[in-house]
């Protein structure tokens, strides 16, 4: 990898991001009473865009919230404004992370979404959405965050709301824990403001469903395991390089599980919960291949598990995986509605690095004189991978992601030398269960509270 | 701080530590309110629902079918107590004496002086009101083991790096 190329600047991202930053600002602020010197911020992502087709359509968005005005839907088509700049953003960091990979990229184009289903809902969560639009983060308060609580219990049953009511359940969690708003010393700005519209293009319907656009069949090999946890839910993403059976390119592919969880199950709790439906999950703790067969998958390369399609195969060592097979796999463009930066998870492998740690514990991986700074917050607790073991690797598989304008790489697995043996540390080792004795223990506990929970839902919630 | 302002991941809520969930099923800093759900040491059919204000410290505690506890009329009894203990578990000491604008001077806060930091003001007893939706919060908390896990990606959790970052 090229890392002299993460390090130099990007054109236009600034100036792009400086208007994503002043739209941000006003809605830190509230739309319904704009502050002075924040009212300018919808101004700006309108100018953003005026190239653009959305240009007359959020000009007068711009102008009906600079008056306190803004409906629905124009909030909906500044929040549109705001998701295609960051778009563009994406596209351009991804640009550059395929120049420094040398990855080879390619789009197809999603099918059509089925009807949408339960419009009642999407209405009600997009009416709170503007409510809090209006308030601000700055005007937070018990009533404006509750309000959400209805919504998402109501879309939680639905499969199919699934995505949203997860979004916007870890986002009120947030904002309740931050109010009274007034009171903040500092603001996400944003961040929330990236939650928020995010959760403002789900409530259009069909904007959530990402349909399969083919299947699958042929070898997988997985290269480790990404985790992602608010208070009341939880995702693995499986990341592997997937072999057609037919002799066609390889390329890279994800397979995600996801559940909804009490606050109090955490750790190898989570593991417990997503375990019994992925068994993609074994694989990687048993470091082994899978053999899938019909596994549908979408246009961005996220397979559609069904643990009915796939079975386990030979051994896999991941590392192998990541220096022969990776280096020729192909990558899938994101879908286009996901375009974002938070959205970049780039499986990469590292190795030749210097190691250097400031005092602060934060390391950083150094490549000829440049630097790139290692995201070890991501590794999962309920996991071997540990500070200590990146800071002693050799070779690193990670994943590329940029946020707060730089680029980092986050651990899913890493080598080091003991005894004169290379020794692997996966983050997701303990994914589909262990026998390491810290892991036994830590499962122990957490199947101990799940059990709890259980026995007092049981005894409770049925009367 | 720039840099936080400035993060699509910034972590805006510490992460919780595990804890034994048999005495205390539930706890939770809401509402202005310490409170949540403790299990009756004598009948499993019970719980108390019990709470503690912010700021004043009014107290509140009665089973879930709102008898008044017989512990908690003068003083904190002991589910309020043991409420704060596993709050402290859950949040760290830190966290809810934050909460509870308790201020615990000289020292690093512990379950122990946050209780008394609390009960030495003599607080008064709060009305049981609370306890309904306190108790269906509880409830719609147990349901989230109810739904089914799924393999339908969700992008939106890329905002939601893990919660007890070990490395």
């Amino acid at each position: 990898m090229r890392a002299d190329l993460l390090a130099e600047p990007i054109a236009g991202l600034d100036e792009a991001l400086g208007a994503v930053g002043a739209f941000d600002r006003a809605l830190a602020g509230g739309l319904l009473r704009p502050q002075p010197g924040q009212a300018a911020g919808p101004a700006e992502l309108a100018d953003a865009v005026a190239g653009t087709p959305l240009a007359s359509r959020v000009a007068k968005a711009a102008e009906k919230s600079a008056a306190g005005a803004a409906s629905e839907d124009d909030l909906v088509v500044l929040a549109a404004a705001r998701t295609a700049l960051l778009g563009s953003v994406h596209d351009a960091i991804m640009a550059r992370v395929d120049e420094a990979t040398g990855r080879t990229r390619r789009s197809g184009t999603a099918p059509a979404p089925g009807e949408p289903l339960e419009t009642n809902l999407l209405a009600a969560a997009r009416s709170w959405l503007c409510d809090l639009a209006r308030a601000g983060w700055q005007g937070i308060d018990h009533g404006v965050v509750s309000g959400s609580a209805q919504v998402v219990s109501a879309m939680l049953p639905n499969p199919s709301l699934r995505r949203l009511a997860a979004l916007l359940d870890g986002f009120a969690a947030e904002l309740a824990a931050s109010w009274p708003g007034a009171a903040l010393e500092r603001i996400p700005v944003r961040r929330w403001a990236d939650l928020w519209s995010r959760a403002m293009l789900l409530t259009e319907p069909g904007a959530a469903e990402v349909p399969a656009a083919g299947a699958a069949t042929g070898r997988l090999l997985p290269l480790g395991v990404d985790l992602h946890e608010h208070v009341t839910a939880a995702q693995a993403q499986v990341h592997a390089v997937f072999e057609p059976a037919d002799g066609t390119a390889l390329s890279l592919v994800r397979a995600s599980a996801s559940a909804l969880k009490p606050d109090t199950v955490v750790g190898a709790g989570v593991w417990q919960l997503l375990r019994p439906c992925m068994s993609a999950l074994t694989a990687v703790s048993e470091g082994r291949s899978m053999d899938i067969a019909d596994m549908p998958i979408t246009v961005d390369g996220d397979l559609l598990w069904n643990d009915e399609r796939a079975r386990l195969g030979e051994p896999a060592d991941a590392f192998a995986t990541a220096r022969v097979a990776l280096p020729a796999a192909v990558a899938f463009a994101t879908a286009p509605l996901d375009r974002h930066p938070a959205r970049i998870a780039e499986p990469v492998f590292l190795e030749g690095y210097g190691i250097k740690e400031d005092g602060g514990g934060v390391l950083t991986f150094s490549f000829a004189g440049h630097r790139l700074a290692v995201d070890a917050d991501r590794v999962p607790a309920a996991g071997p991978l540990t500070p200590e073991a990146v800071a002693r690797s050799s070779a690193c598989i990670g994943l590329l992601r940029w946020d707060a304008g730089r680029f980092s790489v986050q651990p899913l697995a890493v080598e080091t030398t003991q005894k004169k043996k290379t020794v692997a540390a996966h983050a997701g080792a303990w994914a589909g269960g262990t026998a390491d004795r810290a892991g036994v223990n830590a499962e122990k506990a957490a199947a101990e509270a799940v059990a709890v929970l259980r026995e007092r839902a049981r005894r409770l919630l049925r009367k | 701080m720039a840099d936080w302002e400035e993060s699509s991941t910034a972590r805006v809520i510490p992460p919780a530590q595990p804890r034994k969930l048999a005495k205390v099923p539930f706890v939770e800093l809401a509402d202005g309110r310490l409170q949540g759900v403790v299990s009756s040491g004598s009948d499993i059919e019970r719980v108390y629902v019990s709470s503690v204000e912010a700021g004043e410290y009014a107290f509140a505690c009665s089973t879930n079918n709102n008898r008044p506890c017989g512990g908690a009329r003068a003083s904190f009894c002991n589910h309020i107590r043991a409420l704060i203990d596993e709050a402290v578990v859950q949040y760290g000491a830190e966290r809810v004496a934050r909460y509870l604008r308790v201020e615990i001077v000289n020292a690093e806060p512990t379950a122990q002086s946050i209780t008394v930091g609390m009960s030495s003001t003599c607080p008064s007893r709060a009305d049981t009101k609370a306890a309904a939706p306190v108790f269906s919060r509880f409830l719609r908390h147990l349901a989230y083991l109810e739904f089914a896990p799924a393999t339908a990606p969700l992008p939106e959790m890329q905002w939601f790096p893990p919660a007890g970052a070990g490395a």
